[in-house]
């Protein structure tokens, strides 16, 4: 049977996009699990120039960035394909999945650690961003369709983050006014079998994350 | 194929269309090409990418595509001569991981070097240089990066040492030199004498007035 590791911590966005990838696949994987502050020496092996994880090594050779190892895991595993078969589709699917990490993730981060007129702006810029992403729910359960693809499980942070977010600093980033297709997709996406075995507990986030804007709102000065 | 069913929309100062157009002509295909005026943009263009409202656009058949390396892959997995991809799925994953540490890491920091002044341009350029020679570990003592032939990363990657030239210049910093990094420099030599390569290049002497030009700007901005 092929060796199958996968470095980890328990909820990092970037890492719960794999876990969720191989376990829709059905694949079995070691998980083993990393402490940041003390990386171990076989991640820093693997993962030298970036040291972080997710790492996912296949018979002793590492996949490394969550987007590029999710494109491997749907070339070998191609049970329940993660990507469309047609061209056109995939380079939407890979279009959408890039604008999360490039502009959907660090604009909520923005809006989460700004205080005062720059977290305003920052909110401005981030609900601008989701609304592009809302519009590509239009008549769709997931942004695959039917099935969760690629662009679910990129965006699958949202589903278990953006509440936790705005509990911790006490904004609402999104309404169902302006946001039902997402709220919707927020709720399939966590309800969905496989996924939400792996979901993160609310009460540990809540903890990380609250600690996590202590030290960027102290850094950062009001204004 | 018709070149009807297919257009790109591009600049010439832009390396990001440069890739595509690198891809099209490696594969032989026949196309249409607008010229955006990037302070003008088209309607069509504003239609064609609502998202990013930036080149390169390419349209195949009426539906388009944006942002270089995703339209690198769909050209792949349509035209199938020529493949920029390898076929075993670890070298495809080693090929996206450099090809997005260009973009991720040597980008920024040649950016970095180019339009900041004092300190923070050493540090910018010290960044540059370790990103550089980081990059050149992925050649894996290879001629190019796809093998004998050059493939998806050569593409990605190979405008930067044009650029890295031309900025050097500027600048007065070389950002690729032949001793410390020794196989980059030869890859980028042996990437620009490929024919299609070079043919696809824009006019350099003007290229080298645009930039020139863009550098006094951007030092002019920065000290008022």
């Amino acid at each position: 049977m092929a060796e199958l590791k996968l470095f980890r911590t328990s909820s990092s966005p970037f890492v719960l996009r794999v876990v969720w990838a191989l376990d829709l696949k059905g694949i079995q994987y070691d998980n083993i699990f990393e402490d940041l502050s003390n990386k171990s020496s076989l991640l820093l092996q693997y993962n030298p120039i970036y040291k972080k994880v997710p790492v996912l090594v296949h018979n002793g050779k590492p996949l490394l960035e969550s987007l590029v190892i999710l494109e491997y895991i749907d070339e070998i595993w191609k049970q329940t394909p993660i990507l469309p078969e047609d061209p056109s589709e995939r380079a939407t699917a890979r279009f959408w999945a890039k604008f999360g990490d490039d502009k959907v993730l660090p604009s909520i981060w923005n809006a989460f650690i700004k205080q005062g007129k720059d977290q305003e702006e920052a909110i401005v810029t981030a609900q601008e961003n989701l609304g592009c992403v809302e519009r590509q729910l239009t008549g769709k359960k997931f942004f695959n369709g039917e099935t969760i693809g690629l662009v679910d499980l990129a965006f699958g942070w949202l589903a278990n983050l953006l509440s936790v977010f705005e509990e911790v600093c006490g904004v609402t980033l999104i309404d169902h006014e302006k946001f039902p297709l997402l709220l919707e997709w927020i709720q399939n996406f966590a309800d969905a079998p496989i996924i939400k075995e792996s979901w993160p507990p609310r009460d540990k986030l809540i903890t990380r994350y609250q600690a996590l804007h202590e030290v960027h709102t102290s850094k950062e000065a009001p204004k | 194929m018709a070149e009807d069913s297919v257009k790109l929309l591009g600049n010439w100062v832009s390396p990001y269309s440069l890739k595509v157009k690198w891809a099209l002509k490696l594969k032989g295909i026949q196309y249409q090409y607008v010229e955006e005026d990037l302070q003008n943009k088209s309607p069509m263009l504003l239609q064609y990418n609502p998202v990013y409202k930036k080149i390169p656009v390419l349209v195949h058949d009426d539906k388009p595509l944006a942002e270089s390396l995703i339209i690198l892959e769909y050209i792949d997995e349509v035209w199938k001569q020529n493949p920029l991809l390898p076929i075993d799925p670890y070298e495809r994953a080693k090929a996206r991981f450099w090809a997005k540490f260009v973009d991720d890491k040597c980008v920024p920091a040649l950016m970095a070097a180019f339009t900041k002044k004092g300190e923070e341009q050493e540090r910018a350029v010290k960044e540059a240089h370790e990103n550089l020679k980081i990059l050149e570990s992925g050649l894996e003592g290879k001629r190019f990066f796809g093998g004998e032939t050059i493939g998806f990363v050569d593409i990605a990657a190979g405008w930067i040492g044009c650029s890295v030239q031309m900025t050097g210049e500027i600048i007065g910093i070389n950002l690729i030199d032949a001793e410390t990094m020794p196989l980059l420099h030869s890859w980028f030599q042996d990437f620009l004498e490929i024919p299609l390569i070079k043919e696809c290049l824009p006019p350099q002497d003007k290229l080298l007035e645009y930039i020139k030009e863009l550098h006094t700007k951007i030092l002019t901005a920065a000290s008022t």
